[in-house]
């Protein structure tokens, strides 16, 4: 890891799109490169960027990138107004801000020889590519490796593609809300995709992303089928400005969820998400 | 900043304008104590006569009044509602101005304006909310690199208090009365036959300075004066705080029924944060030109009372409630604070207690935690 | 590219908030190149007609002729944003909401009979759906500019809705309740104007109507308890240009 060399960690360094997919109705996959290609950091999967749009402001947003591909980064962005979808409606060419990458990343250091299971939900998915990715190229250092992806509606899974690839490799699992007419595989909670999942508690780890409803409620079903909490890890969302613990927004009781997270595991945060409201 | 081991010097009253005029010939800009519309604030100032000359303030839970002291103390007051970091920390301060070309932006960082202020009359508690608000922005990876130019350019002349307010716990918080080091120099105001100071020297740049200024050497009787004068603040004291396992004590009340009184009465107005010395959260403000090709980002000071601080997409705010936003604010002065930054984020100033509009009181709020803790592990 | 279409309406009110638009000045001449001011009478005597992108609208509901108007409004408006607490909260002649609008005709006018009026003033979104609502008496011209600045680019509007105290603070005034006694709105009252009056030494009277979470209740017991203001006043305090929006209007009625 490399710090990025800055005076001022608030100024952003001027990047280029790529490349702009439309991922599903609501997400975009934006591809950006740095114009000095000096200023492409390394990163590791489950950190995050601020991406500022021109004059609308700036997001904190997971890196999505497979971390073998080193010339750009990409990352998949929920249009939910104001930024994002300024961000999203930039085109191939336009320009933007991105400062980073910020944060802890998950512990891939700490999985080798572990049998693995990745639990999405929804957008969820997002910090979770280059996980998979990283899993897919250091096959061998790993054991049995379970994506378990649960989504709203048939439409909205992101990476169709890939999970077609992803599934000659590792066991992909797919769930959907709700019964839908364009839909043959299970629907329920991505909690039920346990079922029938051969899991040697003692040697499994786990990385849970999405809705922190779902977060909660998968990592307690882990716990359930007596996966320690601390091999448990989760991925969190806060409100955040500044994404180097100075602003104050992402406080979690004694975490900043930009420097101390976003990534934590289980047993360390467990009471304050469960017991305790509006932490 | 390390401490000399210059031995204490004495000033007198009529000199301290040679000490300012040789701050000012170092290129400092002078800050400190003036008396406006009723208040203590801290403002530009040229002689020792923009100093509240023989003002002393009466400060109880939401109340703040300047009565006359019946001498003509340059010092003879505690903390007013301004803290030290409106000059290190600004509380609007542009980070950035970027212009837009068809196919590119370009970033212009804003340079530090960092004028060396030297700080004059700065209390011991807020010598140490200045270190604390230090661990918070200059951090060795994520300097603020316009706090950082101004805090290693200024001078602080520190104040030992000869008084304490009925909102003031700085001795419960170990930060005062009395400075004890993190200034270049620090005065002991004594009245009694005649007027003056007694020096301490904290730093080369203090004994340097005191050395183009006359001065004598402090004797005995100068020293026991000094303590005298420490001494009174200390039994005027007039808050106290237990911080006896009080980390723990807040860390394991987040449910307490406490908080839904507290709330009750909390205004969500955010002032205890505005005027706490080492409360540091900000947010920024993105603008932009009518047209659209000129870019700006402004930092301004946020509080953790405001229902945007924790706001989320989809989500609402995550501190909805009064009582979270309370809760949040003091457990992380009084706890969380260690976990972040191996300090308390309290320095025991009474700044909240004294300007919060309906009088809400951290030492008694604290108190009742306490008592409730104790009768839940009874 | 067309530039988008602006309207000001104006129901009943001063014009006050309408003049803020006016006296953009400075940026007026760059909103004209942004935007297509094409129906705003203050201004100009010429009138494109609709439908329009963008309505302003400043005034209550006070006539059954209004109450049909704003209908028309805003089948005419993409997008209607409400200016000031006339618009927003019924304003100043929301008073008449807590007595009994027939004494004060026959009282004032000498022919009460052409008098065709409502019994309350209400706001727009009383009414007609509202995108969004610029709180003030009057309205800040600051904030005007970035919800139009901020219309033309697809954003949301940076206008915070925490106290005036935020904005006392940052500007270094000293609290006014605390410092001199004075029985100040501030903890209650949404930012937007600056924190003028406490600068001032007054204290604010809440022109902006009520904050994010206002809490009413305890600030009232606060002042009353330290008798920085008697029961009347307090009344009066909360009656002002926002007597009508709830959270005043419900505190208001507590010292009734």
């Amino acid at each position: 890891m490399t710090e990025p060399a800055l005076n001022d960690p608030m100024l952003p360094m001027p990047f280029v799109v790529v490349e702009n997919i439309k991922n599903n109705p609501d997400c975009t996959l934006l591809a950006v490169r740095p114009v000095d290609s000096s200023h492409l950091c390394l990163y590791k999967p489950g950190q995050f960027f601020m991406l500022y749009a021109f004059g609308y402001g700036e997001v904190p947003i997971s890196i999505n990138s497979d971390p073998s591909l080193k010339h750009s980064l990409t990352f998949t962005i929920r249009d939910v107004g104001g930024v994002t979808a300024a961000l999203c409606a930039l085109e191939p060419g336009d320009p933007l801000g991105v400062r980073g990458p910020f944060g802890n990343g998950w512990p891939m250091e700490d999985l080798a020889g572990r049998d693995v299971i990745v639990m999405a939900g929804g957008l969820g998915c997002v910090p979770l590519r280059p996980v998979v990715y990283h899993l897919l190229q250091n096959r061998k250092d790993y054991g049995r490796v379970s994506l378990l992806y649960g989504s709203r509606k048939p439409e909205a899974f992101l990476f169709n593609k890939e999970l077609q690839i992803w599934k000659r490799h590792i066991d992909v699992r797919l769930i959907v809300d709700d019964p839908a007419p364009n839909w043959d595989g299970p629907f329920g909670h991505t909690t039920d995709l346990v079922k029938n999942l051969e899991i040697d508690k003692d040697n499994t780890s786990v990385m849970i992303c999405g809705p922190e409803i779902m977060i909660n409620l998968s990592a307690d079903k882990m716990l359930e089928l007596g996966i320690p909490p601390q091999h448990v890890h989760i991925s969190m969302e806060r409100n955040m400005k500044c994404a180097i613990g100075q602003c104050g927004r992402c406080q979690f009781g004694p975490d900043f969820i930009c420097k101390d997270g976003p990534v934590f595991a289980y047993d360390k945060v467990v009471e304050r998400l469960l017991d305790i409201k509006e932490v | 900043m390390k401490k000399t081991d210059s031995p204490a010097a004495c000033i007198d009253r009529k000199d301290i304008d040679a000490l300012f005029a040789a701050l000012k010939a170092e290129g400092y800009a002078l800050v400190g104590p003036t008396v406006q519309n009723g208040v203590i604030v801290y403002d530009d100032i040229s002689t020792a006569g923009d100093l509240p000359i023989g003002w002393r303030d009466e400060q109880e839970a939401g109340t703040y009044r300047l009565k006359k002291r019946g001498d003509a103390a340059l010092f003879g007051y505690n903390v007013g509602p301004q803290a030290w970091k409106k000059f290190l920390f600004p509380p609007r301060e542009k980070l950035w101005t970027a212009d837009k070309t068809r196919h590119a932006i370009a970033f212009h960082p804003e340079t530090p304006d960092a004028p060396g202020y030297a700080f004059i009359g700065v209390r011991a508690c807020d010598i140490h909310a200045i270190r604390v608000q230090d661990k918070v922005f200059m951090s060795k990876n994520h300097a603020n690199p316009r706090y950082k130019a101004r805090r290693e350019k200024a001078f602080i002349l520190a104040v030992n208090c000869g008084q304490a307010a009925k909102t003031c716990f700085c001795m419960s918080m170990n930060t005062g009365p009395k400075a004890e080091d993190g200034f270049d120099l620090a005065l002991t105001e004594i009245i009694g036959d005649s007027h003056y100071f007694v020096v301490e020297t904290g730093t080369e740049q203090g004994k340097a300075l005191l050395d183009k200024i006359p001065h004598r050497a402090a004797n005995e009787d100068d020293l026991k004066s000094a303590a005298a004068c420490t001494d009174n603040a200390k039994n005027e004291m007039g808050r106290k705080l237990d911080t006896t396992g009080l980390k723990d004590i807040l860390s394991r009340n987040y449910e307490n029924p406490r908080w839904e009184i507290v709330a009750e009465r909390c205004l969500t107005c955010a002032n205890c944060t505005m005027v706490c010395p080492t409360c540091f959260c900000s947010t920024v403000e993105d603008t932009t030109d009518l047209a659209g090709n000129h870019a700006e980002r402004w930092q301004t000071w946020d509080s953790c009372f405001t229902m945007d601080f924790t706001h989320l997409h989809g989500g609402g705010s995550v501190r909805h409630s009064e009582k979270a936003r309370y809760r949040q604010w003091m457990t992380h002065k009084l706890s969380t604070w260690f976990d972040q930054f191996d300090t308390s984020g309290c320095v025991g100033c009474g700044r909240c207690i004294a300007w919060c509009p309906v009088g809400i009181d951290i030492t008694e709020e604290a108190a009742a935690l306490r008592t409730s803790d104790g009768e839940k592990n009874d | 590219m067309t530039k988008p279409k602006l309207a000001v309406w104006k129901f009943a009110s001063c014009d006050g908030c309408q003049l803020s638009l006016l006296d953009c000045e400075d940026e007026l001449l760059s909103l004209a190149g942004e935007i297509d001011i094409a129906n705003f009478r203050e201004a100009s005597r010429a009138v494109v007609e609709g439908p329009y992108d963008l309505s302003l609208v400043e005034g209550s509901i006070t006539t059954p002729h209004d109450r049909e108007r704003i209908v028309e409004v805003r089948a005419q408006s993409k997008y209607l944003v409400t200016i000031g607490a006339c618009a927003t909260a019924g304003g100043i002649q929301a008073l008449r909401n807590f007595k009994d609008v027939k004494d004060f005709i026959s009282i004032v006018y000498a022919h009460p009979e052409y008098i065709d009026t409502l019994e309350t003033s209400t706001p727009i979104a009383a009414h007609v759906h509202v995108d969004y609502e610029l709180h003030g008496c009057p309205i800040n011209k600051k904030q005007l500019l970035e919800v139009i600045n901020s219309f033309l680019h697809k954003r949301k509007p940076d206008i915070p809705s925490y106290s005036v105290c935020i904005e006392c603070k940052r500007r270094g005034t000293p609290c006014v309740t605390v410092s001199h006694g004075i029985a100040c709105l501030g903890p209650v009252t949404h930012a937007g104007c600056g924190a003028i009056c406490p600068a001032y030494n007054r204290g604010c009277y809440g022109c902006y109507g009520p904050k994010e979470t206002p809490n009413t209740e305890s600030l009232a017991r606060w002042l009353r308890g330290n008798e920085m203001i008697s029961e009347e006043d307090m009344l009066r305090l909360f009656r002002t240009f926002n007597a009508d929006a709830p959270a005043f209007k419900k505190e208001s009625e507590r010292h009734e």
